[in-house]
């Protein structure tokens, strides 16, 4: 019970520092197998959620974070199991999205949008969308590249499509296993108040690649300097979607472990982006240099551009 | 039970009813066993069934006879024959072209598999082949663009042929996500009904790239 006490003052004082810098900040939820904690944590702040939930617009009463413990009750082997992970509306779909287009500082994106209701929709059509987009993409922008050539004969490429796809789905759900299971074992050597499920890091990685999906179009303009202006920004964007999501569940480890975990994510996203930069999409043409038209009387001129 | 240990069915009481249930209507094949019939029967009336439903997907109402009936025998016989009419396009050795023959396939099958375990996850109350079906008929507008595309192509491959083949191509695949959309969209919840059909906008939109970038050697 004492453990009780001070594990809740510490979180109420981490409340205090986070809402009086933001004061629509929602507070920390706990996951599911630590299960007594949870329902006296979410009663003893049942007026504050109220009021965050009110802002923020949604429905989503503490019933459902009470529940949620007893929503993935069926076995594994039956169709309703997988239905729980389906359990989302378009708008809720929406507000994922943008909440990973648009990252606030400071807020959190698994306690804000995903609020122990993961879902795998967004995840898989997310990632199939930017596999087939990628793919399009890479072709049409080096049709475009290299339309003038009288030497070039037009392919559809149709086997670089299934080399995304593994790519990517082996990103989107390789990566989240081993921070996973990563994160797990640091739990059981320094207790951290934040730890995600499996389903909410993987929901965090299909969610953040929405944003290369524009990206992956613009990516058609064939100027290198636009190309890595457009990659480096929505590397950012994606990245600190990632970086603030996963901070709060390493920050209490040892300091060089949480950089580097911190690290490697963000390195991991960086090489999926460059990878396919380099592979799908070839090199725009360099300008031709200046040619040199011997003259009539022997000197010879350059012709500038 | 002790009081009953001495009841008996006496020999002189006739014992007569009917044991079977009379069915309210009898379905046309009770009537008849189809093994008498003669063989152009039986595939005049399966043939007929899939003409009805290619006339259902040309002109979209909303009708249930697609999804009462369903079969996929339409969508064999287009998905084959899209599959058929992609070939030719693969380039030379370094297989860089377009879709392999098992390729379309996989990917017409798979992905209508994938999109119908989607809307029954998402809560959808259509049956599994049912989906199948609506999905694999609803190809039928992209067969028709690629026999234009096909047509168009031999007459030469400009730019002219390259509009004309985009427009026909751009048309069918509106036809074709419409008219699934029309027979799909009533069996899903209200607050779901674009989640489930991006998928099907995906879908055809992968099956109109590989029809529109289809180049013959």
């Amino acid at each position: 019970l004492a453990y009780l006490a001070m594990y809740l003052f510490a979180e109420f004082d981490d409340a205090a520092n986070l809402l009086a810098a933001n004061p629509d900040a929602t507070t920390i939820s706990i996951d599911e197998p630590v299960e007594i904690p949870k329902n006296q944590h979410s009663h003893l702040q049942e007026p504050g959620r109220e009021e965050d939930d009110e802002l923020l617009g949604t429905n989503d009463s503490d019933k459902m974070e009470l529940l949620a413990g007893q929503k993935k009750s069926a076995p594994f082997w039956t169709f309703d199991y997988y239905q729980t992970f389906f359990d989302v509306d378009t708008y809720q779909v929406l507000d994922r999205i943008k909440g990973s287009v648009f990252p606030v500082p400071g807020k959190n994106f698994v306690r804000l949008y995903i609020r122990s209701n993961p879902d795998l929709y967004g995840p898989f059509w997310i990632c199939a969308t930017l596999v087939f987009t990628i793919a399009v993409s890479g072709n049409l922008s080096n049709f475009f590249i290299h339309l003038g050539k009288p030497t070039y004969h037009y392919v559809p490429e149709f086997r670089k499509v299934s080399i995304a796809a593994t790519t990517i789905y082996a990103y989107a759900w390789l990566v989240p296993l081993a921070l996973w299971g990563f994160l797990m074992w640091r739990n059981s050597k320094v207790m951290n108040i934040v730890s995600y499920s499996f389903l909410e890091i993987v929901c965090v990685y299909g969610y953040s690649l929405f944003i290369y999906i524009p990206t992956a179009i613009l990516w058609i303009i064939p100027q290198e300097v636009v190309r890595w202006v457009l990659m480096i920004f929505s590397l950012c964007l994606s990245g600190s979607v990632l970086v603030m999501t996963f901070w709060p569940a390493v920050r209490d480890d040892n300091r060089r472990v949480a950089l580097v975990t911190v690290g490697t994510i963000v390195l991991l996203h960086a090489l999926l982006s460059v990878g396919c930069l380099a592979y799908f999409f070839d090199a725009p043409e360099v300008e031709v240099p200046a040619p040199i038209i011997p003259a009539q009387n022997g000197t010879v001129i350059t012709k500038s551009q | 039970f002790p009081g009953l240990t001495d009841v008996s069915i006496s020999e002189d009481i006739p014992v007569e009813g009917e044991i079977t249930v009379p069915v309210g209507s009898h379905s046309p094949d009770e009537d008849f066993s189809t093994l008498d019939e003669p063989v152009r029967d039986t595939i005049m009336r399966d043939l007929k069934a899939v003409g009805k439903k290619f006339v259902h997907v040309m002109y979209p109402k909303k009708s249930s006879a697609l999804l009462r009936d369903w079969d996929l025998w339409g969508p064999l016989v287009l998905c084959v024959s899209l599959a058929l009419m992609l070939q030719g396009g693969s380039a030379d050795s370094r297989d860089d072209g377009g879709p392999q023959f098992a390729e379309v396939f996989v990917i017409i099958w798979f992905g209508a598999v994938v999109i119908t375990l989607n809307s029954k996850l998402l809560g959808g109350t259509i049956s599994f082949f049912q989906s199948l079906c609506v999905l694999g008929y609803c190809v039928l507008p992209l067969t028709v663009a690629m026999l234009v595309c096909r047509l168009v192509l031999l007459a030469g491959s400009g730019t002219i042929s390259f509009i004309i083949r985009l427009i026909v191509v751009i048309a069918m695949f509106g036809w074709s996500t419409l008219a699934s959309t029309a027979f799909l969209a009533d069996s899903q919840p209200p607050n779901r009904k674009a989640l489930v059909v991006y998928p099907i906008f995906l879908f055809y939109f992968v099956i109109s790239w590989m029809i529109l970038t289809f180049t013959p050697q």
